[in-house]
């Protein structure tokens, strides 16, 4: 009753294409649109904003890349973090050396992502699974190597640190967290709407004709080649482009080390925790991810005292693993398909028969 | 069913934990106490470095723990808390963001990486950040970075020393010539920071330095002794981290290399290091800055008031190891800087501002060394408006088998090759950021 279905007709071709059919998800979009937009700038404090939704917000987006990959196209890689790394260098240089507009140098950070990751998508026309891994684990290991000892990405500096130039669009400085986090909203909103209209179309039908049995889809015109690579270039776009968010909008000055393969794990991990092939999926699972290890680790604090800190720190570990393996077990399918499922039980609610 | 039952009792815990929270929240704001000296700690007790991050924080505590049971600075009582940051950068500046509302005295992040990225935000809060012993070595330049302090030395002020320190094994600096030194470092930003360094000097000097790089983690690094034992050097540079740090030990044991020819960073120089390797590390040479042992009258002070009363911050063994003594002198001069402060402010909590003062005009005489029981522990520290740095004496110590041992003086680095360094690369910071160095005096 709360989630009703019934009574909404469609009568154009335009109506039945739109993303939010029911009026009840567009209200509720809008409003946490108002909420993202107006409410959280106006009244979060900079800790929020800082700590709490830029890393949301940036992982999220890193996470639907590989999602894009993983749980559409059922391509498995451990590179996602290296082509971060590359969208954070790129962007840097294009920043610093060529004084480009900062949304000019994100885009110029995603593109060279897309093409490198695209360079070590090859080998998934011939080989998947665990195969797949280890070639895309290359990946991982070969940018790394590169961008420690080519002194010249990172600006020659001793430590192969980057740090950001400030940023300004169209004159205005983005300086607060306040424009950080907005301008990292717009990025974020605008790629997600990309990625959706990119799933539910031709492409994305391709990417998963091709996860589900690469044969079949094969044989009825899909070329493999072409989407898969495809696949491989538009998640390390979106790598890319979080990869520069990290650095310009979120930390401000970053290592190498910062996206090590132990990243690439935790953004595969996102991936599955929220949902494979899934865009609200992607989100949850960086909220998970991101979000309840600091929110753990200020409930546990509250012992602090009590409890020696030796112990108190690795209950956070204890306690964020023990979650993550209660949700799997509850719902292998990831924390979309359980709002998924509250979304079931709320269309019978209050009255189920 | 079941399911349903572990959704319930999953839905009480996170409200019971959203309860505890908040009311914790509204009791803070309620207490009333006279204020304190808040001081936040990114410790790491997890991740791949616990050993570095609990050893250090437990010296901290110590000391701190102690101050208070004295009656606190000038009757200013120490509150300390503790950040995990786990050794990740994100971590470390959500850290910072958290800690920054209770007006923390100054951040000591005990991580270079942590360290870069707070640089820009600290210095525009006004919070000092020190970094005693690592970070950003150019930041010992306090005309650009007015609120970063790496305090006791930095990392290329401590190459310099090392090599001193073999010239003086060898009997004199013209005995550097010819010698070939094996420079073994973690192939990582941390590890390839001092290579530049060796090579002005080996230039300088006429000596050979050849560069090892080691893949992180380091766990494996047979092929490179390999390579290492054609080179045929006479001295090995260990300057790795965690466990790598402890491989080169048994390997150099392996190919026959002598122990005391291996000089390892400060990193590389704890009881945790050592230890795994057995007897193969007696005679292993490590730098630090610190003397070694408990046999100072400031640690046995604090094991008689704090660990025999049951307040003690790490297991009682650890007391009175490398990282622990470390922890020690990192607290020493953060209470010192505070008095200094308290000195032109008043005896009050400090903000960062003013602590900004107190570590910029820190002057630990031998005199005051000696009273507050760390004679041998610390040299005498004094900093100025243009070095940050205080100090850059180090000393080496030996591992016998059983405990570190302390061999050398305090041995003084090649300060003006240094500072030149530092200037430069201070100043080219300065142009890419826009900044105007600072006049000073």
């Amino acid at each position: 009753m709360l989630y009703r279905e019934c009574g909404v007709f469609k009568s154009t071709y335009a109506e039945d294409m739109a993303i939010f059919p029911l009026p009840l998800d567009k209200w509720g979009m809008g409003i946490l649109l108002i909420v993202a937009f107006l409410v959280i700038p106006m009244t979060a404090d900079r800790y929020l904003l800082t700590s709490i939704m830029i890393p949301f917000l940036i992982y999220s987006l890193s996470t639907l890349g590989l999602n894009i990959l993983t749980g559409y196209s059922g391509q498995l890689s451990l590179g996602h973090a290296a082509f971060m790394a590359v969208g954070a260098y790129t962007a840097f240089n294009l920043s610093a050396r060529l004084d480009l507009p900062i949304l000019l140098c994100f885009l110029g950070g995603g593109l060279m992502s897309a093409a490198i990751g695209s360079l070590f998508g090859i080998p998934s026309v011939r080989i998947k699974g665990f195969y797949l891994i280890v070639a895309t684990l290359a990946a991982q290991f070969t940018i790394e190597w590169v961008i420690t000892h080519w002194a010249w990405v990172s600006g020659e500096n001793v430590l192969g640190a980057i740090d950001t130039p400030p940023m300004e669009i169209l004159g205005r400085s983005i300086d607060t967290p306040v424009e950080k986090y907005l301008l990292t909203l717009v990025v974020v909103i605008v790629l997600t709407i990309f990625a959706k209209n990119l799933v539910r179309g031709k492409i994305g039908r391709a990417w998963m004709s091709i996860r589900d049995k690469a044969v079949a889809s094969e044989i009825i015109g899909v070329s493999q080649f072409r989407y898969k690579l495809l696949a491989f270039s538009v998640s390390s776009f979106y790598a890319g482009v979080a990869g520069a968010l990290i650095a310009f909008c979120h930390l401000g000055c970053v290592q190498v080390t910062e996206f090590e393969l132990l990243l690439s794990f935790w953004i595969l991990g996102m991936v599955i925790i929220g949902g494979m092939g899934s865009i609200l999926g992607s989100f949850l699972g960086a909220g998970f991810m991101v979000l309840l290890p600091i929110y753990i680790n200020r409930v546990v604090r509250m012992m602090a005292g009590v409890v020696p800190s030796d112990i108190l720190t690795n209950l956070e570990l204890m306690i964020f693993g023990g979650l993550i393996i209660f949700f799997l077990i509850v719902e292998p399918y990831g924390l979309a398909r359980l709002w998924l499922i509250i979304k079931g039980k709320l269309r019978l609610w209050p009255i189920p028969y | 069913m079941g399911r349903k039952l572990i959704f319930g009792l999953f839905a009480m815990v996170l409200v019971a934990s959203m309860v505890v929270v908040s009311g914790q929240a509204l009791a803070a704001e309620k207490k009333k106490e006279p204020p304190k000296q808040y001081i936040p700690l990114f410790a790491y007790r997890t991740g791949p470095f616990q050993a570095g991050g609990s050893g250090q924080a437990g010296g901290n505590e110590d000391w701190y723990t102690l101050v208070n049971i004295k009656g606190g600075l000038n009757g200013v009582m120490i509150e300390f808390e503790e950040c995990e940051t786990g050794y990740n950068t994100a971590r470390g500046v959500e850290c910072y963001e958290r800690v920054k509302s209770k007006n923390p005295v100054h951040i000591q992040p005990w991580s270079t990486a942590v360290a870069y990225a707070l640089i820009e935000r600290a210095t525009k809060d006004k919070i000092p950040l020190s970094t005693i012993g690592y970070g950003r070595a150019d930041a010992s330049d306090g005309t650009v970075f007015k609120y970063v302090f790496p305090l006791v030395t930095n990392y290329w002020s401590l190459s310099t020393a090392k090599i001193r320190y073999i010239a003086q094994v060898e009997g004199g600096l013209e005995k550097l010539k010819g010698l070939k030194i094996a420079n073994l470092h973690l192939d990582h930003p941390y590890g390839r920071e001092t290579r530049f360094i060796l090579e002005i000097m080996a230039k300088k000097f006429g000596f050979e330095v050849k560069h090892f790089p080691v893949p992180w983690p380091g766990i494996d690094q047979k092929s490179i002794f390999l390579n290492i034992r054609r080179f045929k050097p006479d001295w090995i540079i260990n300057r790795n981290w965690g466990v790598s740090c402890t491989v080169p030990i048994r390997e150099a044991a392996r190919i026959g290399f002598p122990r005391d020819r291996m000089l390892a960073v400060w990193w590389c120089g704890s009881e945790e290091d050592v230890m795994p390797a057995g007897p193969a590390a007696k005679g292993y040479l490590a730098t630090s800055f610190h003397g070694v042992g408990k046999d100072f009258p400031v640690i046995q002070e604090i094991l008689e008031k704090v660990h025999h009363t049951g307040k003690g911050n790490i297991s009682y063994g650890r007391v009175g190891s490398a990282l622990y003594n470390k922890g020690i002198i990192q607290g020493i001069l953060t209470t010192e800087a505070i008095l200094t402060a308290q000195k032109k402010f008043g005896n009050r909590p400090i903000t960062g501002e003013e602590m900004q003062y107190g570590l910029e005009n820190l002057n630990i005489t031998k005199e005051r060394i000696k009273e507050l029981g760390a004679e041998g522990l610390m040299p005498p520290v004094k900093t100025s408006c243009r070095n940050h740095e205080g100090f850059d004496l180090m000393l080496v110590q030996q591992w016998d088998g059983n405990k570190w041992v302390q061999v050398s003086g305090w041995i003084e680095p090649f300060k003006d090759l240094v500072r030149a360094e530092i200037e430069k690369s201070a100043g080219k910071y300065a142009k890419e950021k826009g900044i105007t160095p600072r006049k000073c005096e």
